[in-house]
C-alpha cells in the first residue's frame, strides 16, 4: 500500500500534520510514528479533520483506528483519494 | 446537623419509555432502546443509531402556551419531575416550599432551540430568531421551569459537568438535605442532544458506535447517544417516616474529583479516587458494595480505565460484586445519564436484583470485571453509581437498600 503514495500526496500529508501539530516540517518524516511525534487521541482526530478538509475525503472511524504512523496515514489517504469518483469533465 | 437522606420518589423519561415502570420493565428484560435515529435527515452522518425518547409526546403533557418557553430538555425534566413528585406523594407547606431545593444537571441545555435558531440564521438567512431562544437554551431552564410549576423557592441551580452532570447534581442535593440546608430536594438531570449539528460534532470526535453500545465487551466500538431525564425526590429519613412515605432507598455517600490528566482520555487513578471518596463519605468498606452501575460507555478507553479502577478499589470484594452498564439499554444520555442510572440503581436495591448489560459479545481481558449480562436476583445492601465525564470530572454516588431486612430498618433510631 505504502509504495503507491504519490510524492505530491505525501508532501501534503506531511505539511498538514506539521501544521496541525505545530511542528517544524522537517521533523515530520514519512517514517515517524505517532508516538515519536507525541500524537495522542485528541491530536489524532484533529489531524483526521484537517486531512478530510485538505483532500476532500471522508476517513471512516474503523480504518482511522488502525493507523499508527505517518506512512500508514499517507497510504490510507491515497487510497481514499484513488477511490473518489473522477470529477466531471 | 447531619441527617440520613432517603429517596421517596423517582421519575424518568428515556428510550425505554415515559415512566419508571416502563423503564424498569425494559431494564429487567434487557430490552435496549437503541434504534435508528429518526426525526431529521441523517444524510452525511457516519452513525445511524441512537436511544431517543421516541414515545415522548410533549402535547400529552403541556398545553400549547406552556410549551412556548420549553426546549425539549426542559420538557423531559418536567415530566420526569412530575412522576417523581406524584410517586413521593409529597405535600409541602408554604414554609417548606420556601426552603425546598432543586438541583438539576444538563450537559447541553436547550441545544434543540439553539440549533433551530442557527439554522434559521445561517442556512435560511432569516433576519431573526425566536425571542425565547435564550431562556429556552440556558442550562438552568429546566430547574427554573420547575420552580414556576411548583412554587419552590429554596436553593435552585444547575450543574453542567458533561456526562457527570446528573451525578454532581444528585450528590449536591444529597449534601444539602444531609446538612440541613434544605428539607426536601428534587434532583436529577435531563438531556435532548439529537440535533444535526450536535450529531455532527459527536461524529467528528469519533467515539460513537456505528452499531450499538457494548460496555466492557470485546468488539465494543463506541458509545450510543441517548436522551431523557431522571428525577429523584430526596428528604430526611425522619421526615419520610413521619409522613409514612414509601422509602425507595437511602443515599449514603457522594464523592467527586478531577483527573487533571487529559481532556478526553479517562484516568483509572482519577476514577478510583472518586470511588474511594464516595465510599469514605458513606463510611463503608468496598466489601459492602454489591452492585456497581458503571459509567460503562462502550468506548475502548473508558471501559478499560473504569475496569482498572474497579479492580483496584474493590480488590478484596470482587466476589461480592456485580457490575452493570445500563447505557447499553438507555444509551448515553450525557447530563441525564447519572439520573437514569440512579433510578436503575435504586430500583435494583428495592428489587434485590441486577439489571443485565445488553449487547455483550465476548469477554475482554482488559475489562475483567464481574459483569452482569443476564438479569439476576442478587441480594445486596449497597450499590454504587459511577459517572466519569469528558474533561476528567468524576462523580460517584452510594445508595443503600431500604427494606424490611436492611440495615436502614434494623436501626430505626439512627
Amino acid at each position: 500500500m505504502s509504495e503507491s503514495v504519490s510524492p505530491a500526496v505525501l508532501e501534503r500529508v506531511l505539511r498538514t500534520l506539521a501544521d496541525t501539530q505545530k511542528l517544524p516540517l522537517e521533523q515530520v518524516t514519512p517514517d515517524a510514528t505517532f508516538e515519536q511525534l507525541n500524537i495522542d487521541s485528541l491530536d489524532g482526530i484533529n489531524i483526521l479533520f484537517a486531512l478530510e478538509n485538505e483532500f476532500d475525503i471522508n476517513i471512516p472511524d474503523e480504518s482511522a483506528r488502525l493507523v499508527r504512523d505517518v506512512r500508514q496515514l499517507a497510504a490510507g489517504v491515497q487510497k481514499l483519494i484513488d477511490a473518489k469518483p473522477a470529477p466531471a469533465a | 446537623m447531619t441527617r440520613r437522606v432517603v429517596v421517596t420518589g423517582a421519575g424518568c423519561v428515556s428510550a425505554l419509555g415515559n415512566t419508571v415502570p416502563e423503564f424498569w420493565a425494559a431494564c429487567l428484560a434487557g430490552r435496549s432502546g437503541i434504534a435508528q435515529i429518526d426525526g431529521f435527515d441523517r444524510t452525511g452522518i457516519r452513525f445511524q443509531n441512537g436511544a431517543q425518547a421516541r414515545g415522548f409526546d410533549a402535547s400529552q403533557h403541556f398545553d400549547g402556551k406552556q410549551l412556548i418557553p420549553l426546549d425539549r430538555f426542559a420538557q423531559l425534566a418536567i415530566v420526569a419531575a412530575r412522576e417523581a413528585l406524584a410517586h413521593s406523594q409529597l405535600e409541602l407547606t408554604d414554609d417548606e416550599r420556601a426552603r425546598a431545593a432543586i438541583v438539576t444537571g444538563s450537559c447541553y441545555g436547550g441545544k434543540t432551540s439553539e440549533d433551530a435558531g442557527f439554522v434559521a440564521l445561517y442556512r435560511d438567512a432569516q433576519p431573526r430568531v425566536h425571542p425565547l431562544t435564550i431562556p429556552r437554551l440556558m442550562a438552568n431552564a429546566a430547574a427554573s421551569a420547575l420552580t414556576l410549576e411548583l412554587g419552590w423557592q429554596g436553593p435552585v441551580w444547575t450543574v453542567s459537568t458533561a456526562c457527570s452532570s446528573a451525578n454532581h447534581a444528585i450528590g449536591q442535593a444529597y449534601w444539602l438535605v444531609r446538612h440541613g440546608l434544605a428539607d426536601v430536594a428534587l434532583t436529577g438531570g435531563s438531556e435532548a442532544p439529537f440535533t444535526y449539528g450536535s450529531l455532527k460534532a459527536w461524529e467528528a470526535l469519533r467515539v460513537v458506535s456505528p452499531d450499538t453500545c457494548r460496555p466492557f465487551s470485546l468488539g465494543r466500538n463506541g458509545m450510543i447517544l441517548g436522551e431523557g431525564a431522571g428525577m429523584l425526590v430526596l428528604e430526611p429519613l425522619d421526615r419520610a417516616r413521619a409522613r409514612g412515605a414509601k422509602i425507595l432507598a437511602e443515599i449514603i455517600g457522594f464523592g467527586m474529583g478531577a483527573d487533571a490528566h487529559h481532556l478526553t482520555q479517562p484516568s483509572a487513578a482519577g476514577a478510583a479516587r472518586a470511588l474511594r471518596l464516595a465510599l469514605a463519605d458513606a463510611n463503608l468498606p468496598p466489601e459492602a458494595i454489591g452492585v456497581i452501575n458503571a459509567h460503562g460507555t462502550g468506548t475502548a478507553a473508558n471501559d478499560i480505565a473504569e475496569s482498572a479502577a474497579i479492580r483496584e478499589v474493590f480488590a478484596a470484594g470482587l466476589h461480592n460484586l456485580k457490575v452493570t452498564a445500563t447505557k447499553s439499554l438507555h444509551g448515553h444520555a450525557l447530563g441525564a445519564s447519572g439520573a437514569l442510572e440512579a433510578v436503575a440503581t435504586v430500583l435494583g436495591l428495592q428489587h434485590q436484583c441486577v439489571v443485565p448489560t445488553a449487547n455483550f459479545q465476548e469477554f475482554d481481558p482488559d475489562c475483567d470485571v464481574p459483569l452482569c449480562i443476564e438479569r439476576q436476583l442478587w441480594p445486596h445492601e449497597a450499590a454504587v453509581s459511577n459517572s466519569f465525564a469528558f474533561g476528567g470530572l468524576n462523580a460517584v454516588l452510594v445508595f443503600r437498600r431500604a427494606g424490611p431486612n436492611s440495615a436502614l430498618m434494623l436501626n430505626p433510631t439512627d
